[in-house]
């Protein structure tokens, strides 16, 4: 218990230290995009919008900077994160909150998935150190060392095309209006496969990795001597003694690689047009639509603390020693 | 399983025994050939990257290695020049990252008590927060970010990994023996770091660099990819933007994405393998065992594993020839 409250606490301090980081990174920006913005949008924006907008830019000038972060705060208790330039005059909560589900279903899934696979890939070529299985992990690095986006436009190009089952782009059907119906859902099944399938082969690598390291260091332990030495049958101390040891750091390490993971998969959607956080944000930064552009980031950080302590939770679940403390 | 037979063979061996793998040779080797490149890239370009000519989206032919764009750029001197870029941005990213991640890690190691949590809060803090939009954030505010900008950017927000590892190992190293006597001998701090810690952390500084520049390479093709950083200088990532933003798949232009996209993962292929090389040089079980089936005494064929000594069949293959060596 003790362990996961330093760990909430942990997450809350660096989810205000982000939100702090964002609360700067606009005052950066030269010159003053809200008034380019007013001047663009004559007459079409409200007191109240310019008045949001100037408090997320600092360009209130009766107010200090400690005002203005005071002032930051109040306004994103209120859940109010600005207004998109780019699907102006929506705001920014409601453009995020239209992409996130895509993300998190598609990125969420995918990376799931791609830890428990390449987890018991890893266990099954580090139990096996030195067999066929070993040949297989250069192959596996040259995958990893692709960057996701590249894979998306070669898988687009060999899969997707005119009459391809695959479709290149979108997250559904143009026409389907989302729903959890039988029209929507395959449709939005059939558009995720070739995006998830392009995440799985360039991300599993690494898990396949360090959890065979894991396997081959743990394999030579006492205790796994032991259990041989007992006459246990060799899949239960692969499994119940080595793996499930083995399995430790590999978690953790999960948790604290989620940020790099999460960033290279946005890339995918931004391949594939796929309507989520990470093609939100590439048309955000293409428009230079910076309350756009925060919003997304402290979603997406906000979304990887949280994964964070799920992880965590799952931790003390495998690791009775943290429980015991 | 080769015996060193003299001296000075035993001697050379050891100081070469990282390039003795395999797989670290094969990255350094591919690495110097990128290296090389970045050097004389510009110089023997067959066409200037930005040259147009008539020749408009052809294929890979023996006047235009890998083909041409829709302005008839030649795409073999895109690749070439843009090289540089590629490699001066994750070196340059590269080192950044390590002096920041050894001036913190190993700080927070050595001294702990309340500069050790601040200092490791805030490499957590910046492990946790997701380093690639907010590199593209932060990027996207410069108008045009140049190379040198890009590679700032970049080291300054990829340091906290290789901070976190080096603190992990300045923690277990602080105490040793050598350590203490060094500490009673009444050496300064800063000399015990620098002469008795940092040199056994040379592995993992070095494999923590080798990191950063896979991240850094792939971040700085990310920008330029996503048309962030600016797009008048040459790299990889311009290329793929063109060829996205001009449809090349559409288009069938396979030429034009795919040379790019193997370059990068190549270069990511080599530097991982110096990686492995360094981490099998470090710890030995790493390394993929040779031949691990044996065929023991009794006639029966064994899986060798660790911890397991197996008793040999005393066929005349296996078994080794004392007898020569005495006879004279």
């Amino acid at each position: 218990m003790r362990f996961l409250l330093q760990r909430t606490a942990f997450y809350l301090f660096t989810a205000w230290a982000a939100i702090t980081l964002n609360f700067f990174i606009p005052r950066l920006v030269p010159g003053d995009p809200v008034q380019s913005l007013i001047s663009r949008n004559q007459g079409r924006i409200s007191a109240d919008a310019i008045e949001s907008l100037r408090v997320l830019f600092g360009l209130d000038a009766n107010e200090n900077v400690w005002e203005q972060y005071l002032h930051y705060w109040g306004q994103l208790l209120h859940g109010d994160l600005g207004l998109s330039f780019t699907f102006f005059p929506a705001p920014v909560s409601t453009v995020i909150g239209d992409s996130l589900p895509w993300t998190v279903g598609l990125v969420g899934i995918t990376t799931i998935i791609s830890f428990l696979v390449g987890t018991a890939l890893g266990v099954g070529a580090g139990w096996r150190r030195g067999s066929w299985v070993d040949g297989l992990l250069p192959a596996t690095t040259f995958l990893s060392s692709i960057p996701y986006f590249w894979l998306g436009l070669v898988a687009i190009a060999v899969f997707a095309g005119p009459g391809s089952f695959f479709p290149s782009s979108g997250g559904y059907e143009a026409g389907l209006v989302p729903a959890f119906d039988g029209y929507f859902i395959p449709s939005a099944i059939q558009h995720s496969i070739l995006p998830a399938a392009t995440i799985l082969v360039s991300s599993m690598s690494g898990w396949i990795l360090s959890m065979r390291n894991m396997m081959v260091t743990v394999s030579s332990e006492d205790y796994i001597t032991v259990a041989h030495a007992k006459g246990l049958s060799e899949r239960r101390v692969a499994l119940s003694y080595a793996a499930r040891n083995a399995l430790l750091p590999n978690v953790s390490g999960f948790a604290l690689s989620l940020g790099f993971i999460v960033g290279g998969t946005l890339l995918v959607e931004i391949v594939f047009s796929y309507p989520g956080l990470g093609y939100q944000l590439f048309q955000a930064v293409g428009a230079k639509d910076y309350p756009l552009m925060q919003g997304i980031f402290l979603i997406i950080t906000i979304s990887v603390l949280v994964a964070n302590l799920l992880a965590d939770v799952a931790y003390l679940l495998l690791d009775p020693r943290t429980r015991k403390s | 399983m080769t015996q060193p037979s003299a001296a000075p063979g035993r001697a050379k061996r050891r100081r070469f025994r990282f390039v003795a793998n395999a797989k670290a040779t094969t990255g350094l080797v591919i690495l110097g050939i990128y290296c090389l490149f970045a050097v004389i890239g510009p110089w023997v370009a067959p066409y200037d990257p930005d040259a147009r000519s008539g020749d408009v989206l052809q294929a890979p032919s023996l006047r235009h290695w890998f083909g041409t764009t829709h302005l008839g750029q030649d795409i073999f001197s895109q690749i070439l020049v843009g090289a540089r870029s590629v490699m001066v941005v994750g070196l340059v990213a590269g080192v950044l990252a390590t002096i920041l991640s050894i001036l913190i890690g190993v700080t927070a190691g050595y001294i702990g008590g309340a500069a050790d949590e601040g200092l490791s809060a805030l490499s957590n803090v910046f492990l946790v927060i997701p380093a690639l939009p907010l590199i593209i954030i932060v990027t996207s505010i410069v108008e045009q970010a140049s190379d040198t900008l890009v590679a700032l950017i970049i080291g300054c927000t990829s340091w906290a990994w290789g901070a976190r590892v080096l603190r992990a190992q300045t923690l277990s190293l602080r105490r040793r023996d050598y350590v203490e006597a060094a500490r009673a001998t009444g050496e300064r701090p800063w000399r015990i770091i620098l002469f008795e810690i940092l040199p056994n952390l040379t592995a993992i500084i070095a494999s923590g660099f080798v990191g950063t520049v896979i991240f850094a390479v792939m971040s700085e093709i990310t920008l330029a990819f996503i048309g962030i950083s600016s797009i008048s200088s040459w790299n990889w990532g311009t290329i793929l933007f063109w060829a996205q933003g001009q449809q090349a798949l559409a288009q069938g232009a396979w030429w034009w994405f795919v040379p790019a996209g193997l370059a990068i993962a190549l270069l990511g292929t080599a530097l991982a393998l110096i990686n492995f090389g360094i981490d099998e040089f470090v710890s030995p079980r790493l390394r993929s065992a040779g031949r691990t089936r044996i065929r023991t005494a009794d006639g029966r064929s064994v899986r060798m594993r660790v911890g397991f000594t197996p008793v040999l069949a005393p066929t005349p293959r296996t078994v080794p020839v004392p007898r020569e060596e005495v006879a004279p």
